[in-house]
């Protein structure tokens, strides 16, 4: 009952915020989609955080340690700092200046008026749309678990099935309603707060869960010296988790392309619009590495203690728990107790949430602006009727996802990687758009479409997914390269946009010219 | 300074793939294995780099549109 009411609170606090946001509500559509234009640096560097981790930060993080090691911050954490920051100078400032300065709201928009193409609009929505929809299943059916695994055996009578727990199905409706509340009623703006609070409280709780579980796996006087402890018996145990030699060393560089995924993230693409200036993106530049340092260091180091961490002569955590990501959770239930199991699952609510609302807005902004004000006339429309039609489709989007998460997926879990991939595929598109004068409109197809392909026939090849740990494997110098398919898809991208633009027409001066202003006459 | 920079990056990118300290289990202080320290001195450095890069390498034509007038266009708002 305790991590019930901790959640409820913490729920209660979130829905609060979002519905105070909304008294800032100006009433138009360009508030509710983008702020405004009115996010300063410390919420822009909050929610571009917040969007981009999601519970995997916490819980995955640990449960891959668990597994793999310490390699795993190398491989997601590291490689995270310095290209995020990469995609938030190279390609967010500029898209936030051609934002600003040509009125978008959505990728779509701009990538049509950027080739001239209604087309490629036409082409890249039910990619994008598609590649975020098992994204926001994940989190959603990863909120109900969370939920119900804290609440087991509070109600005994009324949810027998479930062990005394919340119901997922009941949890996940609950997550989705106060999310649905506070984006609707607060749009960017409410998201952008409430990411705030919910960036804050899961980089908070994480520390603190560190410094719990250190002290209770060490059992010696003092923080450093259980750390040390701690450490020591993982040496002992377990000295490999201590090293990447379980790891393949091109599969760790060819990995160093999934967070390229940034770049083409429809959600952070819109976080990007809402800055108030240029300026405001040099703080989420500098301090993003430093962040994902701050949420991602002490996990792995509570994942790799908890390979041999003991109480009472047992092991904490069996190696039973290696493929469930749970090990954060066993921890935290065997040293901590209920107040911090509950804050625990508030911090990781907190995560997932910071990812659904950006996602659920930004789907339901898609809809609006590159299907209903594309498509039909946008004078017919108030402010107010564009506004409701936003909120619409936002209401339409959880319900949906919210549906689809009843049927529980659990192979969806497995699309995690592989909606990274595609997007990180799609990065060459963006990239060329803002940088390559000679990018044209059948390049772009011809990106698109490769990508497609590539991305559905490794997917087939992985069986759908299934294999979570499929590598592709490349012939060369005598052995079998292992890759990750993302450097596949990517390669070819590269190749059949640069390829075909060069064997087309370049594009009109006119169009280029509004994208290049130093182009010559 | 601008290139030295960009340099930076390229080296930062590269010492990321550590492969010398792949099976080297060494524990710094006791607490941090050493591949797992030298990934928090590349995310240290990464900070500091972009903080130089905010600096030398910041694309100033972008403020430019904020003085500049909002135009709505096709792809505008619709």
């Amino acid at each position: 009952m305790t991590q019930l009411a901790i959640i409820g609170v913490y729920l209660a606090l979130l829905l609060g915020l979002g519905l105070f946001s909304s008294r800032l509500f100006r009433g138009t559509s360009e508030d509710y989609m983008l702020a405004s234009h009115s996010i300063g640096p410390f919420l822009l560097l909050m929610s571009l955080f917040g969007t981009t981790m999601t519970a995997f930060a916490l819980v995955g993080s640990t449960g891959e340690a668990f597994r793999e090691g310490i390699g795993v911050y190398g491989l997601m954490a590291s490689s995270s700092g310095i290209v995020h920051s990469l995609c938030f100078l190279l390609i967010g400032v500029k898209i936030w200046s051609f934002g600003y300065k040509h009125g978008y709201t959505t990728q779509i928009q701009f990538f049509r008026d950027r080739l001239g193409s209604n087309g490629i609009g036409l082409l890249l929505f039910p990619i994008i749309v598609g590649l975020v929809i098992p994204y926001l299943l994940i989190g959603v059916i990863a909120s109900g678990a969370v939920i119900n695994g804290a609440t087991i055996g509070t109600f005994p009578e009324t949810f027998a099935a479930t062990r005394g727990g919340v119901p997922h199905w009941l949890a996940a409706l609950v997550i989705c309603s106060v999310v649905l509340i506070y984006v609707f009623f607060g749009g960017m703006r409410g998201t952008a707060w409430a990411n705030t609070f919910q960036t804050s409280v899961f980089m908070i709780l994480g520390v603190v869960t560190f410094v719990v579980i250190a002290n209770g796996i060490g059992g010696q006087e003092g923080l450093w010296a259980n750390m040390q402890a701690a450490t020591a018996k993982v040496a002992e145990a377990h000295p490999d988790r201590l090293t990447r030699s379980e790891m393949s060393k091109f599969m760790f560089t060819t990995y160093l392309l999934i967070p390229l995924s940034v770049g083409m993230f429809p959600h952070v693409f819109q976080h990007w619009l809402t800055a108030r200036s240029a300026q405001t993106f040099k703080l989420p530049v500098i301090v993003h590495p430093l962040f994902i340092m701050l949420v991602w260091a002490p996990c792995v180091m509570v994942g790799v203690w908890a390979t041999s961490a003991t109480l009472n002569g047992q092991l904490i955590v069996s190696p039973g728990a290696a493929t469930t990501n749970k090990e954060l959770t066993i921890l935290v239930a065997k040293l901590a107790g209920p107040v911090l199991g509950g804050l625990l699952s508030a911090g990781i609510l907190a995560a997932i949430m910071s990812s659904l609302d950006s996602q659920f807005l930004c789907i339901g902004s898609i809809f609006t602006n590159d299907i209903v004000l594309h498509y039909w006339d946008k004078k017919r429309f108030t402010e107010k009727q564009i506004v409701m039609w936003a909120r619409l489709f936002v209401v339409a989007i959880v319900a949906v996802t919210y549906g689809l998460s009843l049927f529980e997926p659990r192979s969806v879990f497995a699309m995690g990687i592989w909606c990274f991939s595609g997007y990180t595929g799609l990065f060459p598109l963006v990239f060329a758009a803002l940088y390559w004068k000679r990018l044209t409109v059948a390049g772009a197809y011809a990106c698109v479409l490769t990508v497609a392909g590539m991305w559905l026939w490794l997917f087939a090849e992985s069986g759908f997914g299934a294999n979570a740990n499929y590598t592709f494997q490349l012939p060369a110098f005598g052995q079998q390269l292992e890759m990750m398919p993302v450097l596949p898809i990517t390669v070819a991208s590269v190749v059949a946009l640069v390829a075909v633009s060069l064997v087309t027409s370049p594009p009109p001066d006119e169009t280029v010219r509004r994208f290049f202003p130093d182009l010559k006459s | 300074m601008k290139y030295a920079i960009w340099l930076s990056v390229v080296v930062l990118l590269i010492l990321h793939q550590d492969f010398w300290w792949w099976d080297d289990g060494t524990l710094l202080l006791g607490i941090v294995p050493v591949g797992l320290a030298s990934h928090l001195g590349i995310s240290l450095a990464a900070a500091v780099l972009w903080c130089l890069a905010t600096i030398y390498c910041w694309p100033h034509s972008a403020e430019e549109t904020e003085s500049s007038n909002v135009s709505t266009t096709e792809g505008g708002q619709g």
